[in-house]
């Protein structure tokens, strides 16, 4: 664990992190610190706008990410515990806020806007954060994360060097959830027949901890197991970094 | 079709119970993966070549007017005819005047998804005339009753036995399921169609402006025939299907066939240069090449074009979770899966439920890694969800919701204040620290997955408290 020389980042939770799952939050905020990044939360961020922009109401998508932008500007890197947020800040905002006032701005804040395994790994460079599991986790790619952020290679650097556990390849680990914001809820029967995949996989592979970097994923998953009474648990993979699996709200 | 009449709901509904349609799609599109895989690792750059063939679509429809008029010329140029077809109606009017004037009985057909977009079939079965399919997956379907569900294996929703069944009942076979008798028993039955037909129609893969030809790849051969034993030959093309050269054609080939069924080429290739010449001993007396418009050209130049790139390969339907779990008859157009769902609403705009096929996604982008020519699916199904906004298509919910969101979101107040209320309220409806129900328009989310009540205090407030306390 090398500490790194001073840094500022801030720290951007999402709204679901911040109102359903704040310790992946806080699991994130330490994570940072301990590497000497010095964490900042600005007040009133609430959310990216991405619920709006997949719905198709782009001007209420317009007004939250015009916000958001508003409220990042001139603040350094942004690091989210979520690449699908991730993901429409780096790849969506082009589209959003072409050709407005918002333009420029949306291009220079996707510059220094990270995932925070991405960030870990490729700017501050770390490897082993010092973690330790007892037990076998596997990974699911998000596919946001995945396809547009070319994540998926950092969180498995990250896992390989916690100490006790043994990392086991999940079948289809690149295959969605089915989870895709209001689509779990308006198409929920074919995200449903997504997730039932995705649990026999999970099932499958012999895990007892799955671990993804994006908090939608983790709610579709863990929601999924622990209706069908699974013995598995699904959580964030900063929560696993920072020793703070099953530790709750 | 009576799939066009009922809801996409239930269409989705009826395809997740229906076993026999998760036995054969499970079956296909695992195969389908699995063969596209090994053929792209195969070539030593092949995101070099999806790049080039990317650039070579761009470049066509760019030059889509230039392109076209000069395959036109040299088509005529060849002794063969050509037909501008501004929509399906001009199409199917054509091709059965022609039918008509030329004392055409029965005809045999390979090939076309542009055939099925402007529902010759019927058209022509309506005027007396006998139309047999004869691709393998084609004939299957026509003798089911049924319409493709995929775009380059129409018969995928079958499976082996249901086929058996078919035959039996159709051609007489002896109940097997082995699969040469199968397709013996069906080549027989095919074989005397060929003889008998005074039309061939098939589609277009691409049309090569250059050389007025046309280009159709297949497995069968019986485009072949199609092509070549009747004393007409009519090819009916989406006017976004031509390239300028042969050179041009080698990329795009090596893509097709590596996308649609992980070969490195598919088993026939055959070009098509206008009718049979002087000296030439068989083909067709005459050549007709319908361009097919059909609200293409003004697609072209607008915020979807890209998806005209679309070389029809079905790689983004196999890689498509969504296509995986309903098969292709729930999208209820003529192209289903990702691209279907960009196509149908800009194609057949007055399907009823059109508007819906764009949600039909989780935006997982598996579409987009797969398509060799890169189009952007998601992006495409995201534009189509706003302009369906924009034209009042939504649920009755969504406007007063995304409203309250909206207001929530950038009102740090308002936003504190619906927390603390989705706090309270999912506390109690948990039991044993889950959610199993919630109420309408979010009980979806809990039909199979529980969901974690809100958290009693935010991030943000647990953030404050850590500071305070330094
Ligand atoms: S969109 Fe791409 S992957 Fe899908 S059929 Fe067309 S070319 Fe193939």
């Amino acid at each position: 664990m090398t500490v790194q020389p001073h840094r500022r980042a801030v720290l951007f939770v999402t709204c679901i992190v911040d109102q359903v799952h704040p310790n992946i939050g806080l699991a994130a905020a330490e994570l940072l610190e301990r590497q000497g990044v010095e964490v900042v939360v600005p007040r009133g961020l609430t959310c990216c706008g991405q619920m709006a922009f997949n719905a198709g109401f782009r001007d209420d998508a317009y007004a939250v990410a015009g916000r958001t932008i508003e409220i990042l500007r001139n603040q350094g890197d942004v690091v989210l515990p979520s690449g699908s947020c991730g993901a429409m800040i780096r790849h969506l905002y082009h589209e959003l806020f072409h050709g407005t006032r918002h333009e420029a701005a949306a291009k220079e804040l996707a510059q220094r806007t990270y995932e925070l395994s991405e960030y870990l790994v490729d700017v501050l460079g770390v490897t082993d954060v010092g973690a330790r599991y007892d037990g076998v986790i596997a990974v699911h790619d998000a596919c946001h994360g995945l396809r547009y952020m070319g994540l998926g290679r950092q969180a498995r650097i990250l896992l390989d060097h916690v100490a006790g556990a043994r990392i086991v390849s999940l079948p289809g680990s690149d295959e969605c959830c089915g989870f895709g914001g209001l689509f779990a809820v308006k198409q929920h029967q074919i995200s449903e027949a997504m997730l039932q995949r995705k649990l026999a996989h999970i099932a499958e592979c012999g895990c007892d901890l799955v671990v993804t970097g994006d908090s939608s994923c983790m709610t579709q998953i863990a929601g999924g197991l622990s209706r069908s009474k699974s013995r598995v648990r699904a959580c964030h993979l900063a929560e696993v970094l920072a020793n703070r699996v099953g530790l709750g709200g | 079709m009576a799939t066009h009449t009922i809801a996409f709901v239930e269409r989705v509904d009826g395809a997740l119970h229906d076993p026999s349609l998760q036995t054969a799609l499970e079956r296909a599109t695992t195969r389908f993966i699995g063969n596209r895989a090994k053929a792209v690792a195969d070539v030593d750059n092949f995101e070099a070549l999806r790049h080039q063939a990317r650039a070579i679509r761009a470049g066509a429809l760019a030059r889509l007017d230039e392109l076209l008029a000069r395959l036109a010329d040299n088509v005529e140029r060849h002794g063969g005819r050509v037909c501008w077809a501004e929509d399906g109606a001009a199409a199917r009017r054509y091709i059965l005047d022609l039918a008509q004037q030329r004392g055409v009985r029965t005809i045999v057909k390979s090939k076309s998804m542009a055939s099925e977009e402007i529902h010759l079939n019927e058209a022509l079965e309506h005027a007396g005339l006998e139309v047999i399919e004869t691709d393998l997956g084609e004939y299957i379907i026509q003798l089911a009753g049924e319409t493709p569900s995929h775009i380059i294996a129409p018969a995928i929703h079958k499976t082996r036995e249901q086929v058996r069944d078919l035959f039996v009942q159709h051609l007489g076979m002896e109940p097997t399921d082995d699969i040469p008798t199968m397709t013996r028993t069906a080549r027989t039955a095919l074989r005397q169609r060929f003889l008998q037909a005074d039309m061939g129609i098939s589609g277009v893969n691409f049309g090569v402006a250059n050389e007025g030809a046309i280009v159709i790849v297949e497995n069968e051969g019986n485009a072949r025939l199609t092509t070549t034993a009747p004393r007409i030959h009519v090819a009916i093309m989406g006017i976004e299907r031509i390239c300028e050269s042969f050179d041009d054609l080698g990329v795009l080939l090596q893509v097709l066939a590596r996308s649609a069924t992980g070969q490195r080429l598919s088993v026939y290739t055959s070009i098509i240069s206008g009718p049979r010449r002087p000296h030439e001993p068989d083909g067709p007396e005459e050549f007709h090449l319908v361009l097919l418009d059909n609200r293409r050209s003004e697609i072209i130049g607008g915020k979807y074009a890209e998806a005209l790139m679309c070389i029809r390969c079905g790689a983004c339907l196999n890689a498509c979770p969504v296509y995986q779990s309903i098969g292709g008859h729930a999208y209820g157009g003529v192209y289903s899966g990702p691209i279907g769902a960009i196509l149908t609403p800009l194609l057949q705009p007055d399907l009823p439920d059109a508007h819906k096929l764009p949600h039909a996604s989780s935006l997982c982008g598996a579409c987009e890694w797969a398509c060799p020519v890169k189009i952007a699916i998601p992006d495409l199904l995201l534009r189509l969800r706003a302009d369906a906004v924009n034209n009042g298509k939504y649920e009755g919910y969504e406007p007063p919701a995304m409203f309250g969101w909206r207001q929530a979101m950038m009102n740090p107040a308002l936003y504190r204040l619906g927390g603390k209320m989705a706090s309270f309220g999912t506390h109690l409806l948990a039991r044993n620290g889950q959610v199993r129900w919630l109420p309408p328009p979010l009980d979806g989310w809990t039909k199979q997955r529980d969901f974690p009540p809100f958290a009693p205090k935010t991030f943000t407030e647990l953030w404050e408290e850590r500071k305070k306390q330094g």
